[in-house]
């Protein structure tokens, strides 16, 4: 297959105020290759979680698409009417949200739950659709499948339910699973055997993930590739591991020096100054400027992405144009 | 390092003047933003001002027996045929002058239901604050003690209160308390809402993690109760005080118009629609129409500002 | 280290929770009482001057240990002192006063820790004016001399003065969670119990908040008593750790000592479970099984449904905690 499976082009948000529109995401650009792992790392307020609604088109009013294009497999999706994008979500794009306690409906049994959505979706019979439910329960590492099933999701553990989600998103057999905060509401020991779940199955199955977490741990076991977010816009992205050992961007390697390790007790955590700049305050020029350790002139304009190998880092120290390029950190 | 709230360039300091505040106040921007809900308030606090200068604003005074003369009894109003120019709004059965009658009415029925709002309110709050904090027996009894109230229509308890004080009082005392007698009897009738709707939002409170840090240094719960929970749960109490204003004014009129309340002495605008009504089949109509107005225009405005309150407040509706 | 720098000594504490149904649905169902044991017999003390760290997942106990140790819940079995005084049973109100005055807390909530009605300068003042005689040794202290003493922890935490008159609402996570600092450390206080502190904030806050920690520790001379379950965080701040499994402690140790060598099974799973950078890519032991439900904990060895080294022992005998682990296999090994 040619061509990325999903490509994210300048991709705007906004919100609507009293006092004028107010820019959440500015010209996003991504693209995630068929059975990839992307993941799409930022701290809160820096817009990841708004650009998954944005894809899967479940964004909330006063939020809207202001510009750009989303395109699955070449065709647009970002301008379709609700009812085609319905019948996109679920079948085409599988969703993992973070509370594993409301993604289920309380009142209905899990097998229900799993049987509905594959009906609605494949078309098979009732009783094929459950044996189906129960295989992707096993598939999920629920023991006992078949008395499971009929239980509601109350009488499930966390982790347990998190599965269960898990199926929901994949019984459909999307081409890519969109997971938001998929482990940040569970327990240290459990988080690593969603993670591995997770990591197994899109393998297994082919299918692509949009990993969007704050936890950059959970990025490096998981992704392939992952996107740096700050403040509405990407600021770098590239291959996991090289990244995490050598990042471009000053806001990523701040980052990496902030986050404490289990390997040496450290005599004092590298910070950044200041804090993320509130959406309504977001300055003109570069985002990361007034926290920047190496800001300079340039930094007045904002950069764009700027190709760095296979890699990409939105600052203009990469830009071998500027003046006090330093590319090498 | 310092990381002060100072934005980064670009940004503007919010406005912190008057002025500025005004401007970008949200609830301000919603009322203004309703036209009847501006009416409502225009109309409020013009009943509002009417009942506070009534002894300056009125024409006469129509309490006064020495400038009030039967001859002028049952005069229509000044515009209509055999009007006198004297009474805007004609005459009632004793020679009062309507227009000063109602203004005196509605400063009386304001009064009252002002002070009674407060009373209810005060002892609805208090008791839901004691109720959530304390839990266990306590919240158990105030509660149920709640229900059985809440059983009865709430004219039935301000009839049955002020019965037992009638009764209570020597007959010559009865006028004289007679306004005291009511915003007992309508205060105690309405306190419920209020400690219900304060209960639930105490025992949300007190779990949450500025009572344990209050609680950790050692303050007593009395102190921790008025300093820290009560601001934290009065936003509800004054929408429903606002609507409740309405509700002990229409339920004062009731017992005027029933002939337990207000003494014709002093009568509220309850006591002149009584007064009225007898006189209404036989053609002189104006004594119960103009107060009956007056009394619906201020209990439809109050009404409105409640309604309008009670969305601007409400989160979840934003 | 001695016994007497020990700042708080917990001795055989336990704390047991009723969670039957209410009375009349258990008499008419015939259910027996159902409790929940949070805190299950521990023992271990903290001393003047260092970090410990508590660690453990949900339903390990840690939260309620929290409160037990500075006071907000009572004990079922047990005592926690601090300065040798027993806070839940003593009745003497100086020495209940004193305790308190040495002893404070911060939540893990920036946004619930702070009265959202109140002026930030009234927050950080409320412990100066609750205990007073510290200061100056007077009974009451002038309202300048309280605005120049808020005015300079705010400056200590990397708030600015002007910031006194503002409310909680106009501030980030990070910087609440310095204004709560501000008021832990108002009224001089030794010792101070940190309930996931960062849990709720971005990696970078994270960052700034427990270098600040530290550095307050160093200039005031504190004890914190640190709990979470974040691992990594510990390592950075904590110089002792204790990890806690269903209200019990399985492990104690020096910090570079228990992450080098763990000996109880369940630490050393926790550290593989943990995703970290400086070990990604390496291979893992895979994890089995939840943290079980602590109304109905396991016989024996509560770990042992999970234990990949569990022998037949582990099944019906609990490990008593002794040598600082509670493990079969560590103490015969």
């Amino acid at each position: 297959m040619t061509g990325p499976l999903l490509s994210v082009r300048d991709l705007r948000v906004e919100f609507a105020t009293r006092k004028g529109p107010l820019v959440a995401l500015d010209g996003v650009s991504f693209d995630i290759a068929p059975g990839e792992v992307l993941g799409v790392v930022g701290e809160s307020g820096a817009g990841k979680s708004l650009t998954g609604l944005a894809v899967i088109g479940l964004l909330d009013p006063p939020g809207h698409i202001a510009g750009g294009e989303i395109r699955l497999d070449g065709e647009r999706i970002d301008d379709l009417p609700p009812a085609r994008m319905r019948l996109i979500r679920g079948r085409r794009i599988g969703i993992v949200f973070q509370d594993p306690l409301t993604s289920l409906n309380p009142l209905m049994r899990v097998g229900d739950q799993l049987t509905e959505t594959i009906l609605a979706h494949k078309p098979l019979g009732r009783r094929q659709a459950r044996e189906q439910a129960i295989a992707w329960l096993g598939e999920v590492g629920i023991p006992s499948p078949e008395k499971r099933i009929d239980g509601y999701p109350h009488e499930f553990s966390g982790g347990m339910r998190q599965r269960v989600v898990i199926a929901l998103a994949l019984c459909a057999e999307p081409q890519l699973v969109i997971a938001d905060e998929p482990t940040t509401a569970l327990d240290v020991s459990v988080q690593a055997q969603i993670i591995s779940l997770l990591k197994n199955l899109t393998r297994r199955h082919g299918v692509a993930v949009m990993l969007i977490t704050h936890d950059m741990g959970v990025i490096a076991e998981t992704a392939d590739r992952v996107a740096v977010m700050y403040a509405g816009s990407i600021v770098e992205v590239g291959e996991v591991h090289e990244l995490v050992r050598n990042p471009l961007h000053p806001y990523t390697q701040g980052l990496m020096a902030a986050i404490p390790t289990l390997a040496v007790r450290a005599r004092r955590l590298a910070q950044i100054p200041g804090a993320v700049p509130r959406l309504s305050a977001i300055p003109r020029g570069c985002a990361f400027a007034p926290r920047c350790p190496r800001v300079f002139e340039r930094c007045a304009e904002r950069p764009p992405l700027i190709v760095v190998g296979e890699r990409g880092a939105a600052c203009w120290l990469y830009d071998r144009a500027s003046a006090a390029a330093d590319v090498r950190n | 390092m310092s990381e002060t709230t100072a934005p980064p360039d670009g940004a503007s300091e919010p406005d912190r003047t008057f002025v500025g505040r005004l401007r970008n106040n949200d609830l301000l921007a919603s009322f203004l933003a309703s036209k009847v809900t501006v009416a409502a308030g225009i109309v409020t606090v013009i009943l509002f001002a009417a009942a506070l200068l009534a002894p300056w604003i009125a024409p006469t005074d129509p309490f006064n027996p020495a400038t009030n003369y039967l001859s002028d009894s049952l005069d229509p109003p000044s515009f209509v045929a055999g009007g006198d120019s004297r009474f805007l709004l004609g005459t009632d059965d004793q020679g009062r002058d309507l227009m000063s009658a109602i203004l005196y009415g509605l400063r009386v029925s304001l009064a009252i239901g002002l002070c009674s709002v407060a009373l209810g309110a005060a002892i609805g709050v208090s008791l839901g604050l004691i109720a959530g904090y304390a839990g266990g027996w306590t919240d158990s009894a105030i509660m149920r003690v709640a229900d059985v109230q809440l059983t009865f229509p709430a004219i039935l308890i301000a009839l049955l209160l002020d019965g037992v004080a009638h009764a209570l009082l020597k007959p010559a005392n009865r006028d004289e308390s007679a306004f005291a007698v009511l915003v007992l009897s309508i205060g105690l009738s309405f306190w419920v809402q209020y400690a219900r709707t304060v209960r639930a939002s105490t025992m949300v409170e007190k779990n949450r993690d500025y009572v344990l840090a209050a609680r950790l240094i050692g303050l007593s719960h009395t102190r921790i109760l008025f300093s820290h929970i009560l601001p934290n749960v009065m936003g509800p109490v004054l929408v429903i005080a606002t609507i409740n204003l309405a509700l002990a004014i229409i339920t004062e009129a009731t017992l005027s118009f029933l002939g337990v309340g207000l003494p014709p002495t002093q009568p509220s605008l309850g006591t002149l629609i009584r007064i009225g009504q007898n006189y209404l089949f036989s053609g002189e109509w104006w004594i119960v129409t103009f107060p009956s107005l007056t009394l619906a225009a201020l209990v439809l405005a109050v009404n409105l500002l409640g309604d309008w309150l009670r969305d601007a407040l409400n989160p979840r509706l934003k | 280290m001695k016994a007497a720098d020990a700042i708080v000594e917990v001795r055989g504490l336990s704390r047991v929770f009723d969670v039957s149904g209410p009375w009349v649905s258990r008499l008419i169902g015939r259910e027996r009482r159902r409790t929940l044991t949070a805190v299950d017999g521990l023992d271990f003390a903290i001393y003047r001057g260092e970090t410990f760290g508590l660690v453990g997942e949900s339903g390990s106990g840690k939260s309620t240990l929290a409160r037990m140790v500075v006071g907000l819940l009572g004990p079922s079995q047990g005592q926690v002192l601090i300065d040798g005084v027993d806070l839940a049973r003593t009745n003497n109100r100086t020495a209940r006063r004193t305790v308190r005055r040495h002893m404070q807390m911060i939540f893990q909530d920036p946004f619930a820790s702070l009265n959202p009605r109140w002026r930030v300068g009234d927050i950080i003042a409320e412990p100066i004016c609750a205990f007073p005689a510290r200061e100056t040794g007077a009974h009451s202290l002038g309202k300048r001399a309280i605005a120049g003493r808020v005015d300079e922890l705010l400056e200590l935490v990397g708030l600015h003065p002007a910031d006194a008159p503002k409310f909680p609402h106009e501030f980030s996570g990070g910087q609440r969670q310095r204004i709560a600092i501000a008021r832990a450390i108002a009224a001089h206080p030794d010792f101070i119990v940190c309930d996931e502190p960062t849990s709720a904030l971005d990696v970078s806050i994270q960052a700034q908040i427990l270098n600040l920690m530290r550095d307050l520790q160093e200039r005031l001379g504190l004890t914190y008593l640190l709990i979470t379950h974040n691992l990594a965080v510990v390592r950075f701040m904590a110089t002792r750790v204790g990890v806690m499994y269903l209200g019990r402690l399985v492990e104690i140790g020096d910090t570079d000592a228990l992450f080098a060598r763990p000996r109880h099974p369940y630490t050393r799973m926790l550290l593989d479970a943990v995703p970290d950078l400086s070990m990604s890519g390496s291979p893992r032991t895979p994890v089995a099984g939840e943290p079980p439900n602590p109304i109905d904990p396991p016989p024996g060895c509560p770990f042992h449904p999970r234990c990949p080294q569990a022998i037949a022992i582990c099944k019906s005998e609990r490990p008593a905690f002794r040598d600082n682990v509670a493990c079969h296999l560590a103490h015969d090994g």
